[in-house]
């Protein structure tokens, strides 16, 4: 009994051997035999492509990966969704070769990478619109303005009521529901509202990593208030109503393609990026997905519910990668950041 | 001991037996109701779970790998990762736990300090067991992903095993790689005409090199051959099937090692209850035959201990395959091209695959994790039925 088991293993073993056994010439009929097989028709390169990072920028990469791996069935992509700031951790650690970030990299971030020789090139993909959204049977909020916001979020402030904000609204506590501290959309909300030094409130406040649950909570509490990218917004439209807000130019502006990408809907338009390693790029793979990304992202951020950016910021990204100019334009060159909307910053030019 | 605490005499005051039986039959709907209501609730997720997943469960969500395609993404990537993780941390963890649990119960000290160090160790171990999952993730992420950093790191490992480092050139044919073998050192081999180089499925062929500025090749056998001078190559490598590396980074082996620390506890736990069962009597008959300490507990001890360490086992298993903290950290991955293949291969577990289809806008995808649950409770179902299975027939053998 024992020795047949012996016997079955060694006859495994020698299969598994003489399976990869040295390397067999190439000969003339294999040649032919590939010119006709259509599988000719997709490349036989191979690597590794591994990224990471935000989850709103995750989709686009997502779509990416897999029309990259249809003509390039060979190189194996590997994708996560740790958060930006989860995101830039492993990229700054040399770990991914590509970071996908809904907002800018930060300069603390920057400098952990320093040490270990990270460069990088910033790369615009699409625009994403954070929406403030509300339960539809509220009816009292017709828009809101930037410091309507502020009375609503930061901690110090303690409009707790709708009451307190417009006189007019009932008297009636504010339930918030928002993503969590980890993502991208949190941090860009803090930015916008809160500035570099405020916080956001934390008592009173339920966060979520899960943003169909934001959706589901809202929809499910008439005084609810939240937040989220627009791509939820968009296929949530039945569920939760989208509040117009007051923009710099002082119209109140409702979240769409269009008026995200003529930039009227300000402050809430963010830029999504993904960031790749200039060492990565030396890799032939790791190029053609770079490129693979670039050509197709205006048709897939739309596919995907974003919306695409204007074609010349494309060709900035485009000449950063093939001058092989790093770093990020949202800093300038003694690190402090750079004020203006994605337009300005990309559009203005060639500032070192 | 029981025997010597003193029986308590209680006076019991004559009560009517009409509101006895009331309170009887009362209690008795209290604990019907109780537990109806928690099997009404049980049925009415996974009936909104079948509800939700049965329409999209089909053999290409089972085939299907991630997708942003609703209609063809499928859960075999993550099946596969869950599989090898599954497998790989019940290598690891079994050998370690038993053992742990028969040294425990079967080599008790004599001395009296060594005793009191035996019981904090105990009493260490059933901490353990209520650390949460996370916790473990973030020692497992510096422990098996980086290794503390002492080795290296994962892009410059201080050891590999089953690895060939080539470069890789565009051919003269259309999308067609030529392999260069690269030199000891990783850098790039020149290309030189009639060296030995390989396709990417490595055949091996002689290279022919064309000036950088000479015409196109026509001839598509010639070109698949030819290499244009000047033409730079980039770094790739295949590994052979028992590649090893050290740090382990982000791969199967570092997540099954990962879960192994979360599950230990509870395998050693479980084990002890099963070894504490055999009765005293079958040890000291088998010691006042002659037998040494090793004899009982591989001939007596195991033998009976068995089906109890093989249900702990298996519901710690199952445990493991249902966590998705830990695998956040040590693994993070959700897009696979292709299945993971051994234990240094990326991979990406049910459990986050589930997470995350659950997050996306497109509401197709809820249901989709839907039918990830069924997928997954169905092989919980199944892991746990073996668990019965298993102890049944192994004390039928016993008896």
């Amino acid at each position: 009994m024992r020795r047949d088991w012996l016997l079955a293993g060694l006859m495994t073993l020698s299969v598994l051997f003489t399976g990869c056994g040295g390397p067999k010439p190439l000969d003339d009929s294999d040649l032919d035999s590939g010119s006709t097989d259509p599988s000719a028709a997709v490349s036989d390169l191979q690597g590794k492509v591994s990224y990471d990072g935000s989850s709103t920028v995750y989709p686009i990469s997502l779509q990416m990966s897999e029309e990259f791996n249809a003509k390039y069935p060979q190189v194996e992509v590997s994708g996560g969704l740790s958060g930006t700031g989860g995101g830039f951790e492993k990229f700054m650690a040399g770990t991914t070769d590509l970071s996908n970030a809904s907002r800018p990299v930060k300069k603390s971030e920057i400098e952990k990478g320093v040490e270990g020789g990270i460069e990088f090139v910033e790369v615009p993909v699409a625009y994403d619109g954070l929406t403030i959204v509300v339960n539809p049977a509220n009816t009292w909020v017709n828009q809101l303005t930037v410091e309507q916001l502020q009375q609503i979020f930061l901690a110090d402030s303690a409009a707790k009521t709708w009451k307190e904000i417009d006189p007019t609204w009932p008297d009636e506590q504010i339930r918030l529901f928002i993503p969590g501290t980890d993502s991208g959309t949190f941090d860009y909300f803090k930015e916008v509202v809160a500035g570099k030094e405020g916080s956001i409130r934390s008592e009173g406040v339920s966060t979520d990593e899960n943003d169909n649950t934001l959706v589901g909570n809202i929809a499910g509490e008439k005084n609810a208030l939240g937040f989220f990218g627009a791509a939820y917004y968009f296929s949530n439209k039945d569920k939760v109503r989208a509040v117009p807000i007051v923009n710099p130019s002082g119209d109140a502006v409702t979240p769409s393609p269009e008026t995200i990408e003529n930039g009227s809907y300000a402050p809430f338009g963010r830029p999504l990026f993904i960031y790749v390693n200039v060492k990565s790029l030396e890799r032939t793979e790791v190029r053609r997905f770079v490129d693979f990304y670039l050509e197709n992202a205006p048709r897939v951020a739309a596919e995907v519910g974003y919306v695409p950016l204007p074609a010349a910021i494309y060709e900035a990204a485009r000449r950063n990668l093939d001058t092989g100019r790093t770093g990020t334009r949202f800093l300038d060159a003694s690190g402090e950041p750079r004020q203006g909307t994605l337009e300005e910053i990309y559009g203005s030019a060639e500032t070192p | 001991m029981s025997r010597e605490t003193p029986i308590e005499t209680v006076r019991l005051e004559p009560i009517p037996a009409s509101r006895r039986r009331a309170i009887e039959r009362s209690f008795r709907i209290l604990c019907t109701t109780v537990s109806l209501l928690s099997v009404v609730l049980l049925v009415t997720l996974i009936g909104a779970i079948l509800f939700q997943g049965l329409p999209r469960l089909s053999w290409n969500f089972i085939t299907g790998m991630s997708s942003r395609d609703p209609s063809k993404a499928g859960i075999l990537g993550a099946l596969i990762g869950s599989a090898l993780v599954c497998i790989t941390c019940a290598a690891a963890t079994l050998p370690i736990g038993v053992a742990t649990a028969i040294f425990l119960e079967e080599y008790r000290p004599q001395r009296r300090w060594l005793n009191v160090l035996h019981r904090q160790l105990e009493l260490l171990i059933s901490n353990l067991a209520g650390v949460p999952s996370v916790v473990y993730g973030l020692l497992g992420l510096s422990a098996f992903v980086h290794l503390f950093g002492l080795f290296g790191t994962i892009q410059e490992p201080f050891f590999e095993i089953g690895v060939r480092r080539y470069h890789q050139y565009e051919s003269e044919a259309d999308d067609r790689m030529i392999l260069i073998p690269a030199e000891r050192d990783g850098a790039a081999t020149a290309p030189v005409a009639g060296m030995t180089v390989y396709t990417s499925d490595l055949r091996s062929f002689a290279l022919r090199t064309i000036d950088q500025d000479a015409p196109r090749v026509e001839d598509p056998k010639a070109a698949r051959r030819t290499i244009r001078l000047g033409t730079v190559g980039s770094p790739t490598r295949r590994t052979a099937w028992y590649y090893l590396r050290l740090p382990f980074g982000y791969t199967v082996l570092a997540g099954a090692l990962t879960l192994m620390l979360v599950v230990l506890p509870v395998v050693i736990i479980a084990s002890q209850e099963a070894v504490r069962a055999v009765p005293g009597s079958l040890r000291a008959a088998a010691l006042g035959l002659g037998c040494t300490r090793w004899q009982v507990v591989r001939s007596v001890t195991l033998p009976s201990a068995t089906p109890g360490i093989m249900t702990g086992a298996i519901l710690a298993m199952s445990r493991a395959i249902g966590e998705a903290a830990p695998i956040l950290l040590v693994s993070g991955v959700l897009y696979l091209s292709s299945v993971p293949k051994g234990l240094m291969s990326e991979y990406t577990v049910m459990p986050l695959q589930i997470f995350q289809w659950a997050d996306d806008h497109e509401r197709e995808f809820a249901d989709l994790a839907a039918s990830g649950i069924i997928v997954l409770l169905v092989l919980l179902t199944l892991m746990n039925l073996s668990a019965v299975l298993v102890r049944q027939r192994a004390q039928r053998r016993l008896h």
